[in-house]
């Protein structure tokens, strides 16, 4: 597979996930197996409410399944408590959302910026990771602008600016191009694949959009709880 | 970029909601402001009584007068350390909106007994000495541009005729509380008056003031003094000055607990103002602080990020307030007729009740807001519809 070198960035063992609603215990993922190799592209696809986000967020560390393990880089993330685990995330991931969720009141060098407030970099240096975040993405010139005056295809590219500031190794994302028109969604899919193949990010992604999933390494499928290639 | 700005930044995203707030709070302060001086202005009158003076007057009423002759008789009563007296004598000086009290009282020892007011001993001295001169306030005296010598010219309403009176002396107050625009005259100028043109009226007393060695005898002097003129023309009340304010005020007693009453649910109505635009904030904003916390943001962070943003607003407004409450409350006094609080600050107490006020709101408001913010899970949180 090209651009992976076989060792494992990502694994979740016998993961059980389940929602309960009233009484109701819905089971979502139920003793799912998952090895995501360093390097990766992976697409994740399936049927809407197949536990594709559920997915996502526990091997992100957002969420916490009920049994198994996810092990991410070596790290047991099952292990930390919550603040450990906010710390963790902020230095190894970044998150790629549909709605890019962006903070309307802050312009797009200060939302790539506010990562870098939990770090303890000189100002210095954290206006060069911001800039150059920005230049990655080639929004350069929009720094000072604000999120509405930006398009739908811009706010994303600020949004994926904001999940690499901080070098992570792992990006996840969830549908980026689900709330896109198709140009912008090819310029998003060839950002990520920029990414994962010039600076080596491993990336889970979530999409519906078959295109989209053509620029991955691997696909794989999630239905009924069962994860396929 | 730090947690201020973002702060600063969120408070300004709703301008008008968070104007209106800080313009709610402002005017909520200023109203409590207003409230508590008039409060304080009415209880100035009772904190400005002094312990260790007693005041005899008639005892069906106040306006029906006491005969001279009990001045000698009070004055042999144990304990008793001196006795004056004063007549309210009303008449409109200038015009009838011009609020002071003008009192007729015994010239020798008025000033002696109400050691508040301070005058110069010369001054003094010449005021004993000319029948028709008069002291007044130094509030008086800069309010109608008096000095020393002048002439005030009083319409006699209860006393009828054109009285002239020469300022002699102006005192001052030793206090905040010691009202600074009374004007006393000889009470025997008057009175010699009243001899020839109202005989009936002549040798007649509003009230008495004594002025006793010990305070804590205060119930046994006063009941001495009234068993004195049992079964006579005139029977008597007295009662420390204290008492004797607080008759006075009680009409106004339950008027007062009400304002004080509502100069606290004013803080209550601030509270649910900011409390209101605090839950509505921070409902729009679930997504944005699961956002934050996946960045990795901690509790720490939200709860600097909600309740600055709540403290700051709370004390825009109550600074606001405080600023407008000065302006507002002289306006106040000046619709007022003059003089009708004698005495009308606002206090530094009143500063200090608002400042606490504004902190405890700030914090109280933020309370469910950061409570809903922490207690949604990040993935909770990202599925809220923004
Ligand atoms: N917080 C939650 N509380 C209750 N049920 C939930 C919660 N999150 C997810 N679910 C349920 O779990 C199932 C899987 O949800 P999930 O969001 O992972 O699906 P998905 O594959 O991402 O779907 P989509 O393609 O529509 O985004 C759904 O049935 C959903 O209703
Ligand atoms: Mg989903």
């Amino acid at each position: 597979m090209a651009g992976t070198n076989g060792q494992s960035m990502i694994t979740a063992k016998n993961i059980s996930k389940s929602y309960r609603r009233d009484r109701l215990e819905i089971p979502v993922l139920v003793n799912l197996t998952l090895t995501v190799p360093e390097g990766e592209f992976l697409a994740l696809m399936g049927p809407s409410g197949s536990g594709k986000t559920t997915l996502l967020n526990l091997i992100a560390g957002i969420d916490r399944p009920d049994s198994g393990q996810v092990l991410v880089n070596g790290v047991d993330i099952g292990s930390l408590n919550e603040s450990a685990l906010a710390r963790w995330r902020s230095g190894n991931v970044g998150f790629i959302f549909q709605f890019y969720n962006l903070l309307p009141v802050l312009t797009a060098y200060e939302n790539v910026e506010l990562p870098l407030l939990l770090t303890r970099l000189p100002r210095k240096e954290k206006r060069e990771h911001v800039e150059a975040a920005l230049k990655l993405v080639g929004l350069g010139d929009r720094m000072r602008h604000y999120p509405r005056q930006l398009s739908g295809g811009q706010e994303q590219r600020v949004a994926i600016a904001r999940a690499i500031v901080t070098d992570p190794t792992v990006l996840v994302a969830d549908e980026p191009t689900g709330d896109l028109d198709k140009v912008s969604a090819h310029d998003i899919m060839v950002l990520l694949e920029r990414l994962n193949r010039e600076y080596k990010k491993t990336i889970v992604m979530v999409t519906h959009d078959p295109r989209a999933a053509e620029k991955a390494h691997k696909v794989m499928h999630l239905d009924k709880g069962e994860l396929t290639t | 970029m730090r947690v201020m700005k973002l702060v600063l930044k969120n408070m300004l995203r709703h301008k008008l909601r968070t104007l209106l707030t800080i313009a709610g709070i402002a005017i909520a302060v200023t109203a409590f402001g207003l409230l508590r001086t008039v409060v304080t202005a009415w209880n100035a009158g009772v904190e400005a009584s002094a312990a260790d003076r007693l005041i005899t007057r008639d005892a069906v009423s106040f306006i029906f007068p006491l005969p001279l002759a009990y001045k000698d008789q009070i004055a042999k009563v144990p304990g008793v350390v001196d006795v004056t007296f004063a007549n309210w004598f009303g008449g409109v000086y200038i015009d009838k909106n011009q609020f002071f009290a003008r009192l007729a009282v015994e010239a020798e020892n008025y000033l002696e007994v109400y050691p508040e007011c301070l005058v110069p001993p010369d001054q003094l001295a010449t005021f004993k000495k000319e029948r028709n001169s008069c002291i007044i306030g130094e509030q008086l005296a800069s309010r109608f541009h008096l000095k020393i010598g002048d002439i005030m010219p009083v319409e006699g309403d209860i006393y009828p005729g054109h009285w002239e009176f020469v300022v002699r002396a102006i005192y001052r107050p030793k206090d905040k509380v010691t009202d600074p625009s009374n004007m006393f005259f000889h009470w025997q100028y008057i009175n010699e008056r009243m001899k020839q043109e109202a005989p009936g009226r002549a040798d007649n007393v509003g009230w008495y003031v004594v002025k006793v060695k010990n305070p804590a005898a205060a119930a046994r002097i006063s009941e001495e003094i009234d068993v004195l003129f049992q079964n006579s023309r005139a029977e008597t009340k007295t009662e420390t000055e204290r008492a004797f304010q607080q008759d006075f005020l009680a009409s106004a007693d339950a008027i007062l607990t009400a304002m004080n009453f509502i100069s606290f649910v004013i803080i209550g109505i601030i509270m649910l103002v900011l409390g209101n635009t605090m839950i509505m904030a921070a409902r729009e904003r679930i997504r944005e602080f699961a956002v934050f916390k996946t960045l990795g943001f901690s509790a720490r962070h939200l709860i600097g990020l909600i309740a600055g943003e709540s403290l700051l607003i709370s004390f825009l407004g109550a600074a606001i307030g405080l600023a407008f409450t000065f302006p507002i409350t002289e306006g106040f006094s000046a619709v007022l007729p003059k003089g009708w609080f004698p005495v009308f600050n606002v206090e530094p107490v009143t500063l200090i009740l608002a400042g606490c006020s504004a902190l405890l709101v700030g914090v109280i408001a933020s309370i469910f807001p950061v409570q809903r913010a922490l207690g949604t899970s990040i993935v909770d949180g990202l599925r809220e519809i923004g």
